[in-house]
């Protein structure tokens, strides 16, 4: 029945990460007084982009062409080991912690280097900008997945997250709430959401994620974009985990709430975008910074 | 392990992060407040299902002089001053975060020895907790130049030994904690005076400044 | 009936900073003093009774600092009179750098003085360690206004540097006498120095010994023991004479006090050793960084501070070693009180004659204004240990008690820096005393300057002929009293 059910989360997540972009547009009409586009743009976008054909610089190598294939690919196998709330991840083993830290890495790492594969400078300095941050976000992610390691005594994922709640909350409520706090910071920064970077705007002086995809189309392009949303899900999937502290043991019952969870974060990311301004440049070293110490803070009292 | 205790010092340690870390003098002084919300906060839940109009009198006072009178006397200061808004730090505010993240785990080190004949009853964050809050202040006080700033870092550090009495409910008579927050009042008093008079002295409030008596 | 030694200069100080005539302020001052020397001297008659589990007690340790306290502030008192007269009025020019610049209101000035021997008073009566903070944190807000009588850029600074790190010292005290409250493992007792004593033996030594440490850095700033003394040269120098009198001959002891208090529950626990060994460490320390500020000293009101600086070391010095040193440290504190006090207002009357803090400027003492010369080169000798005055007597005590105990290199360490220090202020105070004056003090029209009126050489003539009589002997009240006092504090 779990493993049914985990079969169902990943398949649930491939189908309705694109809505996710979705919930959080729709938010941010309602709160700008908008109607907005349609709930399914992202889909009309994705559907678009996948008929037409890429159009590929004579000055590009293989490396701008595997980028968004590879990315894609390292976010799905994200995906496969990322648990639910109480529901085990499918692919669930001791020190997938890592793994997942690692392919979210190496999606990064791709996106990069098919950036800087273009040789134009604008690309070059949104690459630039995008491996500073992930040098203090990548950090925060693994400290504190680490903070809830030694909360639950396990190196796996899953175990971690099925057993986080299962003591007293006491034990646990401190750092979860630490925790949390850096998951979604980490979120917001990997996921180039508003207080770092905004994913609207075209300004060079102030993109990081937009600038580095620019020279992608068609197929790229939707990979890139299909990747994002789920890469999105993923980090959502990671913080209603730690947020909700509720465990059924039923698995249909976790995925269910789960899924509402992550639907749950996409409106918050929604609320957020809409209610603070983009942080100048040079502060967001600054709030990741605090996210690190935040994590160590979480562990120091795990630890204690 | 009661599960409020440790979330309220959760908050003191991330209070203290925003002293770090914020920019504004503003900003700083409504943390300060906010610290004296949580020690009123925290010597309520000390002495929950025991509460005796003792106890609501501290309370009170702390809110009183802590959350209201002092941080009006700063910002009075703030205003009668015309000083710049901004805390003018030697030590940058990621630079101050980090520090911060070590002197937090340097506090762990500590208070090891001293966790194991702990009071029964008090939050396992307690002890580092509130050195770290001291720790804060007294960075905030060597690392920032603005007068006021100091101050402020003062009263984090008073702050943080206050977190430590109140969670514990030290056996203190009234009066002894209505002359420590006189004490504090008085002091500020006093600063506030002082800050006016280098102020007309100086045309600033920068204490890197101050440094014509050396040997 | 204890709490008159408070009330009483309270009172007179509140008086003082209504709105009245100049005189009715200056009388108030003398009034208050007076009283509370009165006070003081029949608290002393009547002797120590038994503490109990009071607030308000006087102890022998209380009973000595404060009668130190007392007699020191009689003869400030006095002087302060003539002073203020003198100082009173129109702007006044910087001697350093030629601005003009106003003092502080008169009103303000009186009343904090008189308030600032208020909150040492009760210091010196708190058995309870809460109460004791709150006083000890009291004389510093009483005193910060004291140090910028003269309104001027430099003597704010060193106010701000004297309130900010003082506090801040003061404040860790504070986390200290709650570690005590908590080291009880539980068990609930109270702060008084009774209670705290009767259950030390009980308590936990991790908490004991951090608390110690935290009292020891909090009060040991406020204290001047290196190295948290830095605000006390800035603020010694840039304050008043009088101030600086009363802050390096009644406050310091009165911070020591607090500190002697953590010490005496320390040796009830058992602990003695290790906050004997702390209190030594940081007395070496203190007299190793008196002796190297010393040496080159150009500031003659810095030196002085520096020299408080030493002597405050040989305190914690004597108390940490224990037994016959412990005797010896409160018989020095005495004396160094006395003589401090005598060199301070001396030094208040170099710089009203010449009009400068330089030492290389101050030349010919003896020709120029013989009494203070005179003064000035006896307290020179005093101050360094030399026979006949007390601190000869009180220093050679604290030796013979560390080489009962064994500690040689202790000694040694406290001998070497004695002579250095020596050497140190001889080059200083001597070359200012003797060789000839400049020229421009020794016309007829700075014969203003050179005259010595009588309040500004009373007080300090009293004082030193105080430890020149205890150079000679100690009667024998007195000896009983140090030595109820070291044993009260667990140096014995």
């Amino acid at each position: 029945m779990t493993t049914v059910a985990s079969i169902l989360h990943v398949l649930l997540a491939l189908v309705l990460a694109p809505l996710l972009l979705g919930i959080v547009n729709r938010t941010k009409a309602k709160f700008a007084g908008r109607r907005g586009q349609p709930l399914l743009q992202a889909y009309y976008d994705l559907a678009k982009l996948f008929r037409k054909g890429a159009v590929y610089s004579r000055t590009t190598t293989w490396v701008f062409r595997a980028g968004p294939t590879v990315g894609l690919s390292a976010v799905i196998v994200a995906l496969a080991i990322v648990p639910l709330g109480g529901l085990p991840g499918l692919g669930a083993f001791s020190g997938d912690v890592i793994l997942l830290a690692y392919v979210l890495g190496l999606m990064r790492f791709m996106t990069v280097l098919a950036a800087l594969d273009t040789g134009s400078s604008f690309e070059g300095m949104g690459a630039s900008r995008e491996v500073q941050f992930s040098l203090l976000a990548e950090p925060a992610l693994l400290l504190a997945l680490a903070a809830l390691a030694v909360c639950a005594k396990s190196l796996s994922l899953s175990d971690i997250y099925g057993l986080l709640y299962a003591g007293e909350p006491a034990h646990v409520a401190p750092a979860a709430v630490m925790v949390a706090a850096v998951l979604l910071m980490v979120l917001l920064a990997e996921n180039a959401r508003i207080p770092v970077d905004d994913p609207n705007t075209h300004l060079e002086l102030t993109m990081i994620h937009e600038v580095m995809v620019l020279d992608h189309g068609g197929v790229d392009l939707g990979f890139i974009q299909y990747g994002a949303s789920l890469k999105l899900w993923v980090f959502s999937a990671l913080l209603v985990g730690v947020a909700l502290p509720l465990r059924t043991g039923q698995p249909i019952l976790d995925l269910l709430l789960g899924v509402g969870g992550v639907f749950a974060v996409a409106v918050l990311v929604g609320v957020i975008e809409s209610t603070m301004a983009r942080l100048r440049l040079v502060r967001v070293p600054q709030m990741l910074v605090v996210a690190n110490v935040l994590a160590i803070i979480a562990i120091l009292w795990a630890l204690r | 392990m009661q599960i409020l205790p440790e979330m309220l010092v959760m908050l003191l340690l991330l209070t203290d992060l925003r002293l770090l870390s914020s920019s504004r003098i503003a900003a700083c002084i409504q943390t300060v407040v906010l610290q004296a919300i949580l020690l009123a906060c925290m010597t309520l839940a000390a002495s929950w299902g025991h509460l005796t109009l003792e106890v609501m009198g501290v309370v009170l006072s702390t809110v009183l002089v802590k959350g209201l009178l002092l941080p009006w006397l700063l910002r009075r200061a703030t205003r009668e001053a015309g000083v710049s808004r901004e805390v003018q730090p030697f030590v940058g505010f990621t630079a101050s975060v980090l520090i911060g993240g070590l002197l937090l785990g340097l506090c762990f080190v500590i208070s090891r020895p001293l966790q194991q004949a702990a009071p029964a009853g008090s939050a396992v964050l307690l002890i580092p907790g509130a050195m770290f809050t001291i720790l804060t202040g007294l960075f905030i006080i060597v690392s920032r130049r603005n007068a006021l700033t100091q101050v402020l870092g003062y009263l984090a550090m008073e702050n943080g030994v206050y977190a430590f009495g109140a969670s514990l409910a030290v056996e203190e008579p009234m009066l002894v904690e209505m002359g420590i927050l006189l004490d504090m009042f008085v002091a500020v008093f006093v600063m506030g005076i002082v800050i006016y008079h280098i102020n007309r002295e100086f045309d600033h409030i920068e204490t890197d400044r101050l440094s014509v008596l050396k040997d | 009936m204890l709490w008159a030694v408070v009330a009483i200069p309270a009172m007179m100080g509140l008086a003082a900073m209504l709105p009245s005539a100049k005189p009715v302020r200056r009388a108030l001052l003398l009034l208050g003093a007076l009283g509370h020397s009165g006070m003081v001297a029949w608290l002393c008659v009547r002797g120590v009774g038994d503490v109990g589990d009071a607030w308000i007690a006087l102890d022998a340790p209380g009973e000595l600092f404060l009668a130190i306290t007392s007699a020191l502030f009689l003869a400030a008192a006095v002087y302060a009179v003539g002073y203020l007269r003198k100082e009173a009025g129109q702007a006044t020019h910087d001697e350093v750098e030629g601005f003009l610049f106003y003092n502080e209101p008169e009103a303000v000035f009186v009343g904090c003085l008189l308030l600032f021997l208020a909150t040492m008073s009760l210091v010196c009566l708190s058995q309870h360690l809460g109460l004791l903070w709150v006083a000890v944190e009291a004389t510093t807000l009483a005193s910060a206004p004291l140090i910028s009588f003269h309104r001027h850029h430099r003597s704010l600074e060193a106010t701000w540097k004297y309130l900010l790190i003082c506090s801040v010292g003061i404040a860790l005290a504070l986390l200290g006498i709650f570690f005590l409250a908590t080291a009880g493992r539980g068990h609930v007792h109270s702060l008084t120095m009774h209670s705290l004593l009767s259950v030390a033996s009980t308590m936990d030594p991790a908490w004991l010994k951090a608390a110690f440490i935290l009292l020891l850095v909090g009060y040991g700033t406020k204290m001047g023991l290196a190295p948290m003394h830095t605000w006390l040269p800035d603020a010694h120098s840039e304050s008043p004479s009088i101030v600086s009198a009363l802050l390096s001959g009644a406050l310091l002891n009165c911070a020591f006090l607090g500190l002697l208090r953590g010490h005496a529950i320390l040796t009830a626990a058992g602990l003695g050793h290790f906050s004997g060994d702390l209190l030594v460490l940081f007395g070496l320390l203190s007299m190793g960084a008196a002796a190297v500020f010393l040496i080159r000293q150009s500031d003659y009101k810095r030196m002085l501070a520096y020299s408080s600086i030493e002597h405050m070391g040989i305190l914690a010095l004597g108390v940490g070693v224990g037994g016959l040193a412990g005797v010896g440290a409160m018989l020095h504190a005495v004396n160094h009180s006395m003589t401090k006090g005598l060199l301070f207002l001396a030094a208040g009357n170099l710089l009203a004659a010449y009009r400068t803090k330089n030492v290389q400027d101050v030349r010919g003492l003896l020709k120029v204004i013989p009494i203070t010369g005179c003064l000035w080169v006896a307290g020179f000798l005093a101050i360094t240990g030399s026979p006949p005055f007390g601190l000869f007597l009180s220093e050679l005590t604290i030796l013979k008690g560390m080489l009962d105990g064994g500690r040689w290199a202790v000694a040694v360490a406290y001998l070497l820096a004695l002579g250095v220090i020596f050497v140190a202020m001889a080059r200083i105070i001597l070359p200012m005393a003797f060789g000839s004056p400049p020229a421009a003090m020794m016309t007829d029209s700075a014969a203003e300057r050179r005259r010595q009126p009588a309040w500004a050489v009373i007080p300090p003539l009293a004082l030193g002929a105080v430890v020149l009589v205890l150079g000679l002997t100690v009667p024998a009240p007195l000896w009983q009293l140090l030595r109820q006092a070291a044993a009260t504090i667990g140096a014995q």
